[in-house]
């Protein structure tokens, strides 16, 4: 027996991995599952963004140039799904699987086995959904909300391969949900009580509720587009007795806390990266707890103000405004807490700052182009334009993508053990910056001149605007060519990277070595 | 229309972006509400302005003065009471103050009571049709721009995309009320000028209203995805005063009546192969092509090719065919055409199909069949 006890020590106490690509499909260990949804966020990033060079190269001009009606429909349904089911959330869930237990002075994750089946379906949910663009009829066409009947009676043959990838993808989020919940509940090191937890664990705790809450929603609203579709239901098919704008509702009541899926982590980055660089402990930390909360509460009771003009009734168009409104109060909380932060500091501008900074300032814009949206008699007028577009990618790509850079610039070193190129990041947080600005300042302008969003084409008054849209649009996705070679060249090798690379940092990631040990704090630390 | 080499056109298109009038803002629009709205629109944005500068400015401040490279020591603070319950306050009451005058333009937006007109809209893949209640006009709306300037073969004209054959007529300074449905999909109507923006629901009826101060012409566009050519339905509405709202809805109803009349008394009358083929292949081209593609191949997947089907090449389908054409198929995109088309109309186009492409039947539709069909 004890030469069994002796092998196991031995296992436990080095780097011991199968080699090759057994390691990768086989692993339970949080920081290589960590590395592969964070490879594979990036992969659809690249995918879904080269969609959007299509939409906007086909947007250049008027007229139909490139591509027809149809496949541009496919386009902006694939680029929408792609980004939110393939690049944002699994780099979320990749930042989690990394940091979570090494914020919390955790081994692993609760519950590996899960972790890895939770990761390598996703590849299989995106192969499924891509490979039906090649299918006859094409791919989903109907809007990543896709709103019945639109995609039910009238969609193409592809439909139910649509429904089987988000199903997939649901599963994996769950999965994922369930492994942060319960390695938060149970694996804190001593001394770690919850008031103690870095924001980054308490905003993926929140949000992995979120995710256990509204998953299972959307997986009934493709469910009964499927069944409406192949199997003669009348969900929403009012000549069944069904209603369409029932749809929408059970869409959106997924849809609105997903908005939040998407950026609570976000506010966690951020928190975490601003009292580094500016020296100083973060302002207000339970407020910010308090307010992320309160965020994930309220975003179950605004659903509907995407659907001021399905024709409701006066009196819930009011409950939905007026809730829509009060989210503003604990987002501004945040903001503020972040200005406060810096307030007297001692910042400096290391590239993870910069983006954060560019976060703060980007992400409010997109909050008050939200809060305009917000103000339903106004929204009539909004609704369906490229000023929403305009508005939710100035919360997605400036507010979660950005985060997710500043995130990874900011634990690159821990990951990789090697300081990364700062010039070359300097560079990419240059073009990013402003070639994202370029891309959708002027979406603003374009929808509120009246420009409808999901059109191919469009009228001649609009030309100017979708012209600069594009080029914004080109750079920005050359951009991007420079972090993907940046992080190859980091991974590959660089300057060694100390313990703890940014004097300001707090927390216990930075008291394990740089790279990461295969197998952290397998005695857990202690807390003060 | 001349035909202009291709690297012409971004010189082309950016000469007529030059030429048009353009805005950056939303539209103020011609009606007490949209303007309202306009109001609304722009006070909330200079209260956000506002808020932006404040605090963007703190942001920068520090970020200009308490940097470490001045050699700054960190504060020690990390909490003020005091300072979080008023930002969690002051923000409060400013929505309150937005939310008093939303709430108001909102609660006259949605009373659709007392119309002194009322025109039941209803979208369809892709198209409006407009009905006049207590009148007997109605007619279908399609997008009038070529094909042609579409695909960059042509010049684009000022209203691109943007013109209808059929125009909405209305009434200046009477309440207009609008039943909004779909017969399909759902579609949204929307004219900027009106700031009226309502969903049409296949099965359903949604009300709005407006009521334009000055004649004029004003355009809008489809605004919720309806399938391929959602960027092609545009809307069209002419405002006329009372006056001439009067003489040009007479005009169209004894126009419609007399049309009417006409269809009936050509029940008798045989159309040659050729006539036949002719009007079916126009007819054919600006109603069906849109689905099943100007060569009958359609789209697999989607849309079913028409040339070489057993319904359309096959004799002892004949009847199969004209219904499909008459009543549409239910549970799919075809729509029903008995009420879209004149029996002339639906005559010539099923000829056409069950003779173009190699469906080569020679056989030939009348309208007195289709009005056999309908009244079977």
């Amino acid at each position: 027996m004890s030469t069994v006890v002796d092998d196991h020590n031995h296992e436990a106490h080095h780097d011991h991995k199968p080699s090759g690509i057994t390691r990768w499909l086989f692993t339970t260990n949080h920081k290589d599952i960590g590395s592969m949804y964070l490879w594979f966020s990036l992969i659809m990033f690249f995918v879904g963004g080269a969609m959007a060079m299509v939409i906007r190269a086909e947007l250049f001009q008027p007229g139909l140039q490139l591509v027809e009606p149809q496949f541009f429909n496919q386009m902006t349904t694939v680029h929408g799904l792609v980004m939110i089911f393939g690049a944002v959330m699994p780099a979320f869930t990749g930042l989690a699987n990394w940091m979570v237990p090494m914020m919390i002075g955790a081994p692993d994750m609760a519950l590996p086995r899960m972790n890895n089946w939770s990761f390598w379906i996703l590849p299989f949910a995106f192969v499924i959904l891509l490979s039906s663009l090649f299918m006859e009829g094409g791919g989903p066409d109907f809007g990543w909300t896709f709103y019945a009947p639109l995609s039910t009676t009238y969609s193409n043959d592809s439909t139910a391969l649509f429904v089987f990838a988000v199903h997939i993808m649901g599963i994996s989020s769950i999965m994922g949900a369930i492994n942060v919940i319960v390695t938060i509940f149970n694996m804190r090191a001593p001394g770690m009580t919850y008031m103690k937890m870095p924001l980054f664990v308490w905003t993926w705790l929140i949000t992995a509720f979120l995710l256990i809450a509204v998953m299972p929603v959307l997986a009934g609203a493709v469910t009964m587009v499927l069944t409406d579709k192949y199997f003669g239901t009348s969900f929403f098919n009012a000549a069944g007795g069904g209603d369409p704008v029932m749809f929408q509702h059970i869409f959106w009541f997924f849809g609105h806390p997903e908005v939040y899926i998407m950026i609570l982590p976000s506010f966690g980055i951020i928190s975490a990266i601003i009292p580094t660089f500016s020296r100083k402990k973060l302002f207000g930390y339970s407020s910010m707890v308090y307010a992320t909360a309160s965020i994930a509460i309220l975003s179950f009771l605004v659903w509907a103000h995407h659907m001021f003009t399905t024709g409701m009734p006066v009196f819930a168009e009011l409950f939905f405004m007026y809730c829509t409104m009060l989210i503003a109060v604990p987002t501004g909380v945040k903001v503020f807490n972040w200005v406060a932060t810096m307030w007297r500091g001692a910042i400096s501008f290391e590239v993870p700052m910069l983006f954060a900074l560019a976060f703060v300032i980007l992400f409010t814009i997109g909050g008050f182009s939200g809060v305009m949206l917000a103000m339903t008699p106004v929204d009539f007028q909004y609704h369906d334009t490229y000023f929403v577009v305009a508005h939710f990618h100035y919360v997605l790509v400036t507010g979660a993508i950005f985060s997710v850079m500043a995130a990874s610039y900011y634990w690159l070193p821990k990951w990789t053990g090697h300081m990364y190129d700062t010039t070359l990041a300097r560079l990419h947080f240059w073009c990013s910056l402003i070639s994202v600005n370029v891309l959708f300042f002027p979406m603003h302008f374009a929808g509120l001149a009246g420009m409808p969003r999901r059109i191919p084409d469009y009228a001649v008054q609009f030309a100017d605007i979708n012209q600069i849209t594009s080029i914004g649009g080109f750079a920005f996705g050359l951009s991007q060519l420079i972090f993907l070679w940046l992080v190859i060249k980091c991974a590959r090798g660089g300057e060694k990277a100390a313990a703890k690379p940014w004097d300001g940092a707090e927390g216990l990631e930075w008291t394990v070595p740089s790279p990461a040990p295969y197998h952290t704090f397998e005695t857990p630390p202690k807390v003060e | 229309m001349k035909m202009k080499p291709l690297w012409a056109l971004p010189l082309l298109y950016s000469a007529s972006a030059l030429s048009q009038e353009r805005s950056l803002n939303l539209t103020k629009g011609v009606t007490e509400v949209s303007r309202d709205v306009y109001d609304l629109h722009m006070t909330i944005f200079y209260i956000c302005c506002v808020i932006g500068v404040v605090v963007f400015g703190l942001m920068f401040y520090s970020m200009i003065r308490h940097r470490k490279s001045r050699g700054r020591e960190p504060a020690k603070f990390h909490e003020n009471v005091k300072v979080e319950i008023l930002w969690t306050l002051i923000p409060f009451l400013i929505l309150v103050g937005m939310a008093i005058p939303a709430t108001s333009t909102l609660i006259a937006m949605e009373d659709t009571s007392d119309a002194d007109v009322t025109i039941q809209v209803t979208g369809s893949q892709w198209k409006w049709h407009y009905k006049y209640f207590d009148r007997e006009v109605e007619f279908f709306s399609r997008l009038a721009t070529q094909q042609q300037q579409i695909d960059n073969k042509f010049d684009k004209s000022e209203n691109y995309l943007r013109e209808v054959d059929n125009p909405l007529v209305l009434p200046t300074g009477q309440k207009v009320r609008f039943l909004v449905t779909s017969d399909d999909v759902i579609h949204s109507w929307w004219v900027p000028d009106f700031a009226v923006k309502k969903d049409a629901n296949p099965g359903f009826i949604n009300e709005a209203w407006t009521r334009i101060d000055e004649p004029g012409i004003y355009r809008g566009q489809c605004a919720e995805l309806c399938g391929k050519d959602h960027g092609f339905m545009p809307i069209v509405v002419i405002a006329k005063t009372p006056e001439d709202y009067a003489k040009w809805i007479d005009e169209t109803e004894a126009k419609q009546i007399a049309e009417q009349k006409r269809q009936q008394e050509l029940l008798d009358m045989e159309m040659s192969m050729d006539e036949l083929m002719a009007m079916g292949e126009k007819i054919y081209n600006s109603t069906c092509a849109a689905c099943h593609q100007p060569n009958g191949q359609g789209i697999s997947g989607t849309f079913p090719a028409l040339a070489g089907s057993p319904i359309a090449s096959k004799p002892e389908n004949i009847d199969k065919h004209i219904d499909i054409v008459l009543h549409g198929v239910q549970g799919s995109a075809m729509q029903a055409f008995a009420q879209q088309l004149t029996m002339q109309e639906l005559a010539s186009v099923i000829t056409y199909e069950r003779n173009a492409w190699g469906n080569d039947t020679g056989e030939m539709v009348q309208a007195a069949d289709i009005n056999a069909a309908m009244n079977k």
